[in-house]
């Protein structure tokens, strides 16, 4: 065995680790000047992130085959506590998707978000691939089981990233392209039934955000507020803590979901380049150790969150945008919140653990 | 599970995984572009468009008020002003119970309910953070009360503005008038811009008709709002412009002297200097309270003013419509002596009435056992009916409605502020356009002594007596003489406004006039006489009584037996010195009784307190 570097004695993937760190620096910063410049709010945030590094570091120590086994466990404890949810969960923001544990509050389906990969990437490794049909359609019901529970909540955003996690490791996983189009056209053919049970709000932003100045003091006020920060920010930004759009609160959810407006109207064009820059930074080295694992288990559950990370970023710019509609998903790594932070860095530790417990072989 | 690896073909599943990474890895690229050509879109190339929108958002203009120029009197005395005010304000955002903040509130200070339901009504207009008056005009007591419990109610505060205050209240009013809450009709009319940040608009007298004056130019401010509306910083001001200060001719000592005559009774008194037209005098009686109405006047007290029997609302100076009586007298003898009718000396024989040819109707005079040979000298000393009742009859309605009409009766007299009446002048025109009859020959009779259909408006009736003290010369009488501004104090004089002049063929004829209304009170047997008794100056007038209802003809006229408010007017004419004409004043007391009893010794206080005055009275 040749002499193990001190990443691999650490099983700290230090590229990846600078990456993220830069990118929560950042956060940090837009989020003093979003939250008005409150030192507190920038002081809580960090603790929040260094607990959420903490447990990276901890999930890179665990070898992948540990994870593995760990998978099918994890997600039937999920899908247990998403039905607690539905029965005894906590109501915030109009949507029961918390559940009391007395010394924290504990939302299920952010651990979904995890395990649904977990468990897809877990199935497929042990089955030849391609999968074949029959896999598939095992693979589906294992994502739409917890994707249902989680939009009854309701909370569209967290099914829509569970989805995607999940799918992304059964592409990844070589599903053939016809099987493929076939389930985008089963997809498009149940978006009208979706609507019937879709709910009003959910409804409403479907309608904005096809046409937002519809209703510009109502549900399309984000939009336009968000466009507007973009748009009068220019190339260059207005400036660190000189957006009017978000210290005058005309921006709303400025510190979570629309923090990237905040972003885009202080530092511009210019920033968002930098910004994506790093994104990408981190998506490549999350493919790079995607392909270089040992296993396909690794492969697939590291291509597949780095996948939903990329998601994650898509989602929430369209929303900011104007592009998509307005489903809550925040900015990775850069939004204020905790728990959807310790879930990526969760993920992020499992893909350092993939990397970081590869065996070479020296003959 | 090592079984089932050794199927496997792990090279191949590792180039599959591999591939779809690489497609993966394309696809986010592609998507990366589009993130970032429309951020590129939003921020580039609509960069203009959201800048704009960016900055409507969160600048706004907001108005601020000019301060309104205040009222002086001619000799200094401020008649309106803006008093600071003290009201107690409150924040529905910084409270969470309001009902039981007022409940507390209630200890301390007077609430009352109209107060609450104000209160509720605007809160539902203003933004949460707004404050909103609770009580208006705290006393200095109730003040100091809140201030030191102030503690106890976060969200309630004290909050200082301006109120018009008028500190003379009733005595002025007519003249002055008052400003009130702007309404629907105000803001027809004005200018929206400029009164973007005022609240009150003038109603009545001088504060309406220099309105534009008093008002001043709004100024702007330019502010930075938050999304609820807050205002976070002034950007940018621009001063408003305060309203001009207004000096008024009216002579405030005078004025208590003619108010203080009058002794509370119905009436009214103007004076002025028949020299500019300044007004001296502008005596309404019974006057009203004008500071009740500039923040709105409670019903039940409206009405009580409305429904009044002393009529406190009518401006009796420039409404009031009274027959003028035998003051017409001077005026109809020099329409006679100017139509060759008559000459000074001609004498009439008075038998105490007088009948027309052919009609059994007597026409009485006030003297029952008559005044025998009378010349017009005489007649206009004693006030001899008859001798103006056949003057009238030979001089016809028409050269009397001609003479009287060039002295101004029944038309506006053209003061500075509004609601003046023409009162009336009757003529054939006039009858058959209003009752459709033809003129009858007795009409013609009782206009000259200023009864029948003959009205005049105490204004029109000084106006013309300053006419006759200036031998012809008229003078449009004033309210205002000067305006001053109210940072630099630089006085702005309004020039006074001459009117065409009545033009008599020979000028004995004013003096011949001016001498028998001179003797009204000097000579002997003249009706005034008590009233120029002991005088250092020499004074004019001319009395008069107007009848206000009908005697039958086989009745006398007792007072005991006659209503007060049938009975007769008193009403004078007159004006001081008689060399050098420097004040003319008309009275007129409702119901007052007889002319030389009741009006002319109220003449004689102003004339003393104006002639002993005088040099305080040019000051202005």
């Amino acid at each position: 065995m040749e002499e193990q570097s001190l990443g691999q004695r650490l099983h700290i993937d230090f590229p990846l680790f600078f990456g993220i760190l830069v990118l929560c620096l950042i956060g940090l910063v837009v989020i003093y000047s979003a939250g008005g410049q409150d030192m507190n709010l920038v002081y809580r945030q960090a603790v929040k992130l260094l607990i959420a590094l903490v447990g990276m570091v901890i999930v890179a120590q665990l070898p992948p085959a540990e994870i593995a086994r760990w998978s099918f466990g994890l997600f039937l404890f999920g899908i247990v506590l998403l039905i607690l949810v539905i029965f005894y969960g906590d109501v915030g923001k109009g949507a029961q998707r918390w559940l009391d544990l007395k010394i924290f509050r504990f939302q299920p389906s952010e651990l979904m978000k995890l395990s649904v990969p977990m468990m897809v990437a877990c199935y497929l490794a042990d089955k030849t691939l391609p999968p074949r049909f029959l896999t598939v359609v095992i693979v589906c019901v294992m994502i739409t089981i917890p994707v249902l529970l989680i939009a009854k909540q309701p909370d569209l955003g967290t099914a829509l990233l569970v989805a995607t996690a999940g799918f992304s490791v059964l592409f990844i996983a070589g599903i053939s392209w016809r099987l493929l189009i076939f389930m985008g056209g089963v997809a498009a053919a149940g978006a009208p039934a979706l609507w019937y049970f879709m709910h009003d709000y959910q409804k409403q932003r479907v309608l904005t955000f096809l046409n937002p100045e519809n209703d510009p003091l109502g549900a399309g006020y984000h939009t336009i507020q968000s466009k507007i920060a973009i748009g009068s920010g220019g190339f260059y930004g207005k400036g660190w803590l000189n957006g009017t759009q978000s210290h005058l609160e005309f921006l709303p959810e400025r510190s979570t979901d629309f923090i990237f407006a905040v972003f885009c109207e202080e530092f511009g064009m210019l920033g968002v380049l930098f910004l994506l820059c790093l994104y990408l930074f981190i998506i490549s080295r999350g493919l790079y150790i995607a392909i270089n694992a040992q296993h396909t288990f690794g492969r697939l559950l590291a291509s597949g969150l780095t996948l939903t990370f990329f998601v994650y970023i898509f989602v929430n710019m369209g929303m900011v945008t104007g592009q998509l509609p307005v489903v809550g998903v925040p900015l990775p790594l850069v939004s204020h919140g905790g728990t959807s932070m310790v879930t990526l860095m969760i993920g992020f530790g499992i893909i350092m653990a993939i990397h970081t417990h590869r065996r070479f072989l020296s003959f | 599970m090592a079984k089932e690896f050794t199927l496997k073909d792990q090279d191949h599943e590792s180039s599959l995984i591999t591939r779809r990474v690489y497609i993966s890895a394309f696809i986010i690229l592609i998507l990366i572009i589009m993130v970032i050509s429309r951020i590129f879109y939003l921020t580039v190339m609509q960069h203009e468009h959201y800048t704009t929108l960016s900055k409507s958002n969160r600048v706004k203009i907001t108005p601020i008020a000019p301060i309104r120029g205040l009222i002086y009197s001619r000799d200094g005395v401020i008649l309106a002003e803006n008093k600071p005010t003290f009201s107690l304000g409150v924040i529905p955002e910084q409270i969470d119970d309001i009902d039981e903040t007022i409940t507390k509130l209630k200890k301390i200070v007077l609430i009352e309910d109209s107060d609450i339901d104000r209160f509720n009504k605007a809160r539902k207009k203003k933004r949460r953070f707004e404050n909103i008056p609770l009580r208006l005009n705290l006393n200095k007591e109730e003040v100091a009360l809140f201030a030191v419990n102030r503690h106890r109610f976060p969200g309630v505060d004290v909050v200082a503005g301006l109120n018009r205050h008028y500190p003379l209240g009733e005595k002025l009013v007519h003249a002055i008038g008052y400003v009130a809450r702007i309404d629907g009709d105000d803001v027809k009319q004005l200018d929206e811009s400029n009164y973007s940040g005022t609240t009150h608009i003038g109603k009545l007298g001088i504060e309406k008709s220099y309105e534009s004056l008093l008002h001043g130019d709004v100024g702007y401010q330019q502010v930075e709002v938050n999304a609820k509306g807050r205002v976070i910083r002034v950007l940018d001001r621009t001063a408003p412009k305060p309203g001009e200060n207004i000096h008024l001719t009216i002579d405030l000592s005078l004025q208590q002297i003619a108010i203080d005559a009058l002794e509370n009774r119905r009436g009214a008194i103007v004076a002025m200097d028949p020299r500019n037209g300044d007004v001296l005098t502008f005596v309404s009686s019974p006057g009203y309270d004008p500071n009740k109405f500039v923040n709105g006047i409670d019903s039940k007290s409206y009405n009580l003013l409305l429904k009044s029997k002393d009529k406190p609302l009518i401006n009796r100076v420039i409404q009031g419509k009274y027959p003028p009586g035998s003051t017409v007298k001077p005026f109809m003898g020099l329409i006679g002596l100017e139509n060759g009718v008559r000459v000074n000396t001609d004498e009439t024989w008075c038998p105490g009435w007088f009948s027309l040819k052919g009609h059994a109707h007597r026409y009485r005079d006030w003297k029952k056992q008559g005044h025998g040979h009378t010349d017009l000298h005489k007649a206009i000393m004693q006030s001899c009916d008859v001798y103006f009742y056949i003057l009238a009859y030979e001089l016809g309605i028409d050269r009397i409605f001609e003479g009287m009409s060039q002295f101004g009766f029944g038309q506006v007299t053209g003061i500075d502020i509004g609601g003046e009446t023409k009162a009336l002048m009757p003529s054939r025109k006039w009858k058959r356009k209003a009752l459709g009859q033809p003129w009858y020959p007795g009409e013609t009779l009782i206009l000259g002594i200023g009864q029948g259909y003959y009205l005049a408006t105490p204004l029109q009736l000084a106006k013309a007596t300053a006419t006759l003290a200036n031998k012809g010369h008229i003078i449009r009488p004033r309210l205002v003489s000067s305006t001053s501004n109210s940072i630099t104090n630089e006085v702005n004089a309004i020039p006074n406004h001459s009117e065409n002049k009545v033009t008599l063929s020979s000028s004995a004829y004013w003096d011949d006039m001016i001498a028998s209304m001179k003797d009204v009170v000097h000579g002997v047997g003249g009706t005034a006489w008590r009233s120029g008794l002991n005088a250092e100056y020499n004074f004019a007038g001319k009395t008069g009584t107007a009848q206000v209802i009908g005697i039958a003809q086989d009745k006398e006229y007792k007072k005991e037996e006659i209503a007060e408010e049938f009975q007769d007017h008193a009403l004078f004419i007159a004006f001081a010195p008689v060399e050098a004409p420097r004040i003319a004043i008309a009275i007129i007391v409702e119901n007052g009784g007889g002319g030389s009893r009741t009006a002319a010794p109220i003449a004689r206080k102003m004339f003393d307190h104006f002639m002993n005055n005088r040099d305080l009275i040019n000051k202005g």
